[in-house]
């Protein structure tokens, strides 16, 4: 058990010791930190679960030199954002832009849930009216309170 | 009473319905917003010449194809073999465009596999397939007689997409 502690404290030692803060190696940080903001919000091609700021693709190391140019020339978010999805569409989003193709994809959850909201108050409202609260008669009384008793001997 | 049971079934069907169509769709097939547009322009200079230079303006009134190889890229060699039986029936000029390679290694590939293209053009930095939106190569661009896109195939031509798709599209564009 000792030996099993000491390990895990050696690994964990190793872990904040062996773990350092990659070195920045763009010229310029605000340039980078616009980068990444940019490309964090965009999907590598390459490899498709990964953003554009996180992949190591080639294709990705290139877009975002590209990227870097364009921040340099003073280009807006939105003019980025243009360049990219007038090369490789809206699949580099992964926010999708809202116009009407996408207006389905938008609406849909809401869709749904008011869908479910109505049909369940109607499935309640007509619960109710099934659902009838009878009173029991003096004989039903009786007869329920001998089965109590009954039962409680 | 009966029809009430049978709810649950048609949405898990409905359901089945959507994964099977999902799921046989190809991820990696993604609509390129190019098509319908104006090829990107560019000029860059030729592969085997580099004392000559290329630009798509050249193409203006021909139909035409632009195939985006590489001297590293392995599916570009399994195509290979189809574009030069493509080339040889001289359909419409195929011209390539050696994608961040260098020209050593594409005069190589060439002169070891044939080559197919009427010319090449040498894009050693991936700009100007940065600007055709290409992100696996190999990737087919036709372009009508206009100088617009009609139609891109990413990944290998396949004999099917060459007679299903390309040959009938040719034969279109070549009509208009």
């Amino acid at each position: 058990m000792k030996r099993l502690i000491a390990s895990i404290l050696l690994l964990l030692a190793c872990g904040a010791l062996c773990a350092k803060e990659a070195v920045p190696l763009a010229e310029d940080p605000a340039v980078e930190k616009r980068m990444i903001d940019i490309s964090s919000e965009m999907r590598c091609l390459v490899c498709q679960n990964e953003s554009l700021a996180a992949s190591q693709a080639d294709l990705a190391q290139d877009l975002r030199r590209e990227l870097r140019g364009l921040i340099k020339e003073g280009k807006s978010d939105a003019e980025i954002k243009e360049f990219m999805v007038s090369r490789y569409g809206d699949f580099v989003l992964y926010r999708p832009q809202v116009k009407p193709v996408t207006w389905l994809l938008w609406t849909g959850p809401f869709i749904f849930l008011i869908a479910g909201v109505i049909g369940l108050i109607a499935y309640l409202r007509r619960r109710s009216g099934v659902v009838k609260e009878a009173p029991l008669s003096a004989a039903e009384t009786k007869q329920a309170e001998e089965l109590l008793k009954e039962s409680g001997q | 009473m009966k029809a009430k049971f049978l709810v649950p079934m048609a949405l898990f069907l409905v359901l089945v319905g959507f994964l099977a169509v999902g799921l046989n769709r190809d991820p990696r097939d993604v609509p390129s917003p190019l098509v319908n547009k104006p090829a990107p322009a560019f000029t860059r200079t030729q592969l085997a010449e580099p004392g000559k230079q290329f630009s798509p303006a050249d193409m203006k009134g021909k139909v035409w194809m632009l195939n985006v190889w590489s001297s590293w890229c392995v599916s570009c060699r399994q195509e290979h073999p189809l574009l030069v039986e493509f080339a040889r029936a001289q359909v419409v000029p195929l011209i390539g465009l050696d994608y961040k390679d260098t020209r050593d290694a594409a005069l190589g590939v060439l002169r070891q596999m044939g080559n197919p293209y009427d010319l090449t053009v040498f894009d050693g930095d991936g700009s100007v397939g940065i600007d055709y939106g290409v992100y696996g190569v190999p990737e087919t661009y036709i372009i009508d007689k206009a100088g617009v896109i009609r139609h891109k195939q990413t990944g290998p031509i396949t004999s099917e997409a060459l007679e299903k798709t390309i040959l009938p599209l040719i034969d279109e564009l070549k009509k208009s």
